[in-house]
Parts: structure tokens; C-alpha cells; sequence
């Protein structure tokens, strides 16, 4: 005879769960009770989205489903934002919340709101378990959505008087039965080897990898298939990592910041391999004029994803692993690419990522700096807007899961929760946030947990005074009319001193090397406020609506 | 463009209808019409859904129908042999006299049936597909439309052949 709070507990635990991020409140005191002498670690956070990244951030780092845990109503209205970054990049967790005693449900009652109705647009799935005899099923079913098939968020509701009740009986079911969800994992064998055929004729065949292949633990497939098919790859913002930085083959991020050699090989090519990706907007440009010679494979598990947004000519649906693996299985010749990859070679060699690298303190040279000290051996977690764009460029990540970044939803203030639950996820990795300033301050009340759990993530602030990605719109395409862009300094060591945390104000080039390697040798939590140039531009850049061979700010 | 009618086999449980909709809504599909009820198999629920669109935006919806992990089955009818139905009252002002007697005389021209008789109106239930009721409201018009009802499409498939779970 258990309480259905202790049911949910010891099902989590079935789960594998060993790290819950999370924020109490009333109709959530029974699970919290249960949670008092459990083995489950719960992290305090300050606010519950930061509760949703930093589950977001374990699941990424690690590969398993994180769990995020809130109460009612304002509390898991506060989910949401974290919940619909995981749904755009495919992300499993499962996000508990407690709800009103289902007596109350529909009643207005205080803490209510419909949060599966809420949700259901970033959920994959979501339940209100209303009976205690239902929560051991639900819990597994949770599980096992959020990490099958198109990994994604799962939300469970429950209703305090269901983790109150004690259940008779309640078997544990032995294995999870979905009539309405079977995916597809194996690839179709003759569309696999008309993909082969369609690969090695082409004469300028290129691999568009995106953040299914980091999902889908491809990598090394990855590699081996572009290594013996002798196919360059380009990756989206979200397969930076899958495939090493400086691997001769590798273009490095293609689209609106892609570099110019991954953009003009789109451009040019006449087969293109997409894996795990999904001509997204920020992908494609104009998409009437992506690859516009391409005969286009596209592999994913995701059915919904073929076709939707790109004409697509050899449909492969299934796991991006198994599929890899079954092309390099039946692969029985190699195309001859000499030529193209002469002709990338050439462009790389053309039009090397560039920024003036002067006296002054810029942010591109710091990205450089804490590169060359990590050496790939990091995760970095980063906010969105310039910040992501330069490290996604100047950053050389050489393993998966090591680049943890929103990239569907571009979430501002994603980064420093989600490096919080990074560290859980790779305790003994340093995991660094790339912020903006105005970035960071959307979840810097995330201090107080790092400095209450000793959280050893370091934070690197680009300050530049700016929400410096709208300003650069503002310069090119609206006059440098900086309408509400411009903020106000901030003294970061202050505020990071004021909850306990260490930090460095650096304004100047020559102290950026030594700030990041104190940062590092310190075994607490760390903040960097660099002061960098404050108009300084994200380049390439593909304006919105033009072609992606269409850059700005590049050499021609 | 044009209508294409869907039969969709889902989970007979809360918020199924919802999660349905919702997505279509979401994502910009236009249903011209939705029918839903129980069906053969216990805890099942058929949606028959008639939805506006291209080859490629019908195959989305499709696509997209089918993610939703409440749904089992999704059946594009259109192309293939069904039987379509759809159900509709209409109040019709009906004097006694001359108009009374035309009204009845269209009804049963559409096999449709008297279901409630008034002093000035007449109820007419009207089964069949689409163009059928479209034809009889037009044709009732001149007389006065009270009030007009309709159910949305439902679907079958012709001969022995059915829109089942696979498992």
C-alpha cells in the first residue's frame, strides 16, 4: 500500500531517473515529501523555466530523458517556454506538474490551469493521470514517448489528490503498448540502394547533417559513410559537433551565418544527402533557390519532416544510425568527388571565416580564445542571438553533444539553466554558457542555484550593451535606428559576487586568455564579464528572403 | 484544390478530439468538416474529417495526423471507391396551401423525410453526400430557411475492404 506520490517516485526510479530540477509549491508538497529522503537528487531551482532548460540541458549532454518538476498553475505555466524549446529541437523530457484534486479541475480553483491544454502544441504527448492506478503506466508511457522515435517533451499532470490516494493493486506493465505509435527505425532497403546509386554517380554530392544525427548517436556512421563515400558535409546549427570541426570534409554551419564554402556548396551541388535535418527557414533562405541542382535524399525518422518544406526526390524514412549503417553495408562503390572536393578545398582556402582581429576587444577573439584553452574537451551551452552565432563559428567542436544551444525556438536565456543541467549530466566536464548580456540576464537569478549546489559552470558574458542581434538588423536593414536595444551597463562580477559567485571583469584583449583559464582552474561557479566591441557584426549573414549564396559582410 | 475526405481512426479518450483539432488549426489546415463517433472496435473512435487542400498539404495533414500518438490509423477515401453521407434537418416555413404542398412535393423528390409537422413550418430530415443537401437548401430557399442543420461527412469504403488498425 503506497501513496501515489511514493508510486511516482519509485517509477522514476524504474526510469533511471537520477536527477530531478525543480520547484515546490502546494499541490506538490506530496511528491516533495516523498522526495525529502529519497535517493532521487532534486536541484532547487529559481524559477521553473530554468527548470525545464536544465532538464533539456541533462538530456542533451547526456543522451537520457531529463525531468523537470513544478507545481500548479503559475508554476507550470512557467515550464512552458523550457518545454517548447525542447519540442523544436526534439528533445526528451518529461515535465512533471502537480494539478488542482481533480474534484476541482474545470473549477477556476486556486493554482489551476489546464496545462495539458496549454501544452498540447509542445508536447509530443501529454497526460492528466486521474486515477492512482494509472500512474505507473503513464510514467512509463511518458518515458518511453519522450525517447523513442522523434525524441521529444512528454508532460504529466497530476492532481494532488491522485499522489495522495494509495492504489489497490497496481502491476507494473511489463512493456510499454502504443497502437498509435510505432516509428519507423529501419530505412527501406531499395529506396537505401537507389540513394547509393543516386551518391555514387554524382559528381558534387554534399551531406546537409542536422541535429539528428547528434540524436540519434550517428556520429561515427556519420563520418565513416562521408570518409568512404568521399561526400563533404555541412551541418545546421544543431549538428555543429557531429562531425569534428577540422575534419578535412567538414564545411562547417551552412545558412543565414553558414560559411561561405558550406552555402556556395549547396548551392552547386547536384545530390544533396540530407540527414536528420529539416529545411529549416534559417537553413534554407529562399528556399525556391536552395540547392537549386540538387537531387535531394532525405533521411529521417520523422515522416512529417519529408517533403514538408523542400521537394524531395529519394525519401528515406527511419533512425538516422540505422539507416547510415545500412548504407554502409550495401555501398559496394565510391563516386569519384576528386574534383568537387578540389573545388570546396578551394573555397575553403578562399574564404576562411574572417573579423578584424585588431587591438580592440572583440567577441569573435574571445569565442577563438576559449577554443584554443578548451580544445573540445568542454560543453558549451550558449543564449541566442550574436553570442550563439560566433561561438556555432569560432568554436571547434570535435564531439557530439558537446554544443547544447535552442535552436528551433532561439530561447534567450536558455543557456546558463541548461549548462546547470549539463554538469549533472558530465560532472567531470567543464561546461561553459556563452552569454550576451542581455541574455543572460533573462535567467541570472540561476546564480542563487549554482551558488547554493556549488555548480562549477562558468559563465562567458559577450557584453556589448546591445541585444546585439536585433541592433545588427537595426544597423543593416533599418537605418541603425536602435529602437529599445541599447541597454544600460550592468556590473556582472557585482551581482555574481552578491550571490556568493566569483567573477573577472576583462576590458581589455590581452586579459581574455588568462580570465578564461582562471575561470576554469576555479572549482566553483565563475562569471566573465568581457566588455567587447559593441557594433561588432555577425558575418556572413544571409538577409531574410535572399538566397544563401547571397551573403553580406563576405569577400566575394 | 480540392476536398479531400479523411477517415481517422483514433484512441476513444479525453482530449483526442482536441488534440486533433488543435493541430490542424496550428497548423493552418482548413476542415470543411468533422463527424465524430464510436465504432466497431471497443475503445475506438472514428473522425471522419474533410479537409481542403493540395496533394502536398493534404499529405501533411496526413503526415501530421498520424504523429499524434492518440491516433491509430489516418485513410485518404477520396480516391478510392466509399460510400459518403452526410445528414441534415431543415426547417422550412411551410404554410398550409399552396407552398406547403410544393415543399413536400421537393421532399419527396430527395427521398427526404417529414420529421416534425408545425402550423407554419415544416422539419425535413435529407440524407446523402454533399451536393445532394447542397441542392435541396438551395431549392428550399425561396420558400425560407428557419433554421438549417447538417452533420459532417461521415465515410466508408466500399466492398469488404476497411480503414483498420493495422495491429
Amino acid at each position: 500500500m503506497k501513496t501515489g506520490a511514493r508510486t511516482l517516485i519509485e517509477a522514476l526510479q524504474r526510469e533511471g531517473v537520477d536527477t530531478i530540477f525543480g520547484y515546490p509549491g502546494g499541490v506538490v508538497l506530496p511528491i516533495y515529501d516523498e522526495l525529502y529522503d529519497s535517493s532521487v537528487r532534486h536541484i532547487l531551482v529559481r524559477h521553473e523555466q530554468a527548470a525545464a532548460h536544465a532538464a533539456d540541458g541533462y538530456a542533451r549532454a547526456s543522451g537520457r530523458v531529463g525531468v523537470c518538476l513544478a507545481t500548479s498553475g503559475p508554476g507550470a505555466c512557467n515550464l512552458v517556454t523550457g518545454i517548447a524549446t525542447a519540442y523544436m529541437d526534439s528533445i526528451p523530457i518529461v515535465a512533471l506538474t502537480g494539478q488542482v484534486p481533480t474534484a476541482l479541475l474545470g473549477n477556476d480553483a486556486f493554482q489551476e490551469s489546464d496545462i495539458t491544454g496549454i501544452t498540447m502544441p509542445v508536447t509530443k504527448h501529454n497526460y492528466l493521470v486521474k486515477d492512482v492506478a494509472d500512474l505507473d503506466r503513464v510514467v512509463q508511457e511518458a518515458f518511453y514517448v519522450a525517447r523513442t522515435g522523434r525524441p521529444g517533451p512528454v508532460l504529466v499532470d497530476l492532481p494532488k489528490d491522485v499522489t495522495t490516494s494509495v492504489a489497490k493493486s497496481n502491476p507494473v506493465p511489463e512493456a510499454v503498448s502504443l497502437r498509435g505509435y510505432q516509428p519507423t527505425y529501419q530505412g527501406h532497403v531499395r529506396q537505401i540502394d537507389k540513394a547509393l546509386d543516386l551518391i555514387t554517380g554524382a559528381e558534387r554530392p554534399l551531406i546537409y547533417a542536422g541535429g539528428g544525427v547528434v540524436l540519434s548517436g550517428a556520429s561515427a556512421e556519420l563520418l565513416e559513410f562521408a570518409e568512404t563515400a568521399a561526400v563533404p558535409v555541412t551541418t545546421t546549427l544543431m549538428g555543429l559537433g557531429a562531425v569534428p570541426g577540422d575534419h578535412p570534409l567538414n564545411l562547417g554551419m551552412l545558412g543565414m551565418h553558414g560559411t561561405q564554402s558550406a552555402n556556395y556548396a549547396v548551392t552547386e551541388c547536384d545530390l544533396l544527402l540530407a540527414i536528420g535535418a529539416r529545411f529549416d527557414d534559417r537553413v534554407t533562405g529562399k528556399i525556391e533557390t536552395f540547392a537549386p541542382n540538387a537531387t535531394v535524399i532525405h533521411i529521417d525518422i520523422d515522416p512529417a519532416e519529408i517533403g514538408k518544406n523542400k521537394k524531395v526526390d529519394v525519401p528515406i524514412v527511419g533512425d538516422v544510425k540505422a539507416v547510415l549503417q545500412a548504407l554502409l553495408r550495401r555501398m559496394q562503390k565510391r563516386g569519384d568527388t576528386a574534383n568537387w572536393v578540389s573545388r570546396i578545398n578551394a573555397w575553403k582556402a578562399q574564404y576562411p571565416l574572417r573579423f578584424r582581429d585588431d587591438d580592440h576587444l572583440r567577441p569573435q577573439y574571445v569565442i577563438r580564445e576559449l577554443s584554443d584553452v578548451l580544445k573540445g574537451e568542454g560543453i558549451i551551452t550558449s543564449e541566442v542571438g550574436q553570442n550563439q552565432m560566433w561561438t556555432a563559428l569560432y568554436y571547434r567542436f570535435t564531439k557530439p553533444r558537446t554544443w547544447i544551444t535552442s535552436g528551433g525556438l532561439g530561447t534567450m536565456g536558455y543557456g546558463f539553466p541548461a549548462a546547470i543541467g549539463a554538469h549533472y549530466a558530465c560532472p567531470d566536464v567543464p561546461v561553459v554558457d556563452v552569454a550576451g548580456d542581455g541574455s543572460f540576464q533573462m535567467n541570472i537569478q540561476e546564480l542563487g542555484t549554482v551558488a547554493q549546489y556549488d555548480i562549477p559552470v562558468k559563465v562567458v558574458i559577450l557584453n556589448n550593451m546591445y541585444l546585439g542581434m536585433v541592433r545588427q538588423w537595426q544597423e543593416l536593414f533599418y537605418d541603425r535606428r536602435y529602437s529599445y536595444t541599447e541597454l544600460p551597463p550592468v556590473d556582472f562580477v557585482k551581482i555574481a559576487n552578491a550571490y556568493g559567485v566569483d567573477g573577472i571583469r576583462v576590458d581589455a584583449k590581452d586579459g581574455v586568455r588568462e580570465a578564461i583559464e582562471t575561470a576554469l582552474a576555479t572549482d566553483g561557479p565563475f562569471v566573465l564579464d568581457f566588455r567587447v566591441e559593441r557594433e561588432e557584426n555577425v558575418f556572413p549573414m544571409v538577409p531574410a528572403g535572399a538566397a544563401i549564396n547571397e551573403m553580406i559582410g563576405v569577400r566575394q | 484544390m480540392k476536398p479531400h475526405t479523411l477517415s481517422v481512426l483514433v484512441e476513444n479518450r479525453a482530449g483526442v478530439l482536441s488534440r486533433v483539432a488543435g493541430m490542424f488549426s496550428r497548423r493552418g489546415f482548413n476542415i470543411e468538416s468533422l463527424a465524430v463517433g464510436t465504432c466497431e472496435e471497443p475503445n475506438m473512435s472514428r473522425i471522419t474529417i474533410v479537409v481542403n487542400g493540395d496533394d502536398g498539404v493534404v499529405e501533411q495533414v496526413m503526415k501530421q495526423t498520424n504523429k499524434l500518438i492518440d491516433v491509430i490509423k489516418v485513410s485518404d477515401l477520396t480516391e478510392r471507391e466509399s460510400v459518403e453521407r452526410e445528414l441534415a434537418l431543415i426547417k422550412v416555413a411551410a404554410e398550409p396551401g399552396t407552398s406547403r404542398a410544393e415543399v413536400l412535393q421537393i421532399a419527396d423528390i430527395f427521398r427526404a423525410q417529414v420529421v416534425d409537422v408545425g402550423a407554419k413550418t415544416l422539419v425535413l430530415q435529407v440524407t446523402g453526400d454533399t451536393s445532394k443537401i447542397d441542392a435541396m437548401e438551395k431549392l428550399l430557399r425561396q420558400y425560407g430557411i428557419k433554421e438549417f442543420v447538417r452533420t459532417g461527412k461521415i465515410a466508408l469504403l466500399r466492398g469488404a475492404k476497411t480503414v483498420k488498425s493495422s495491429k
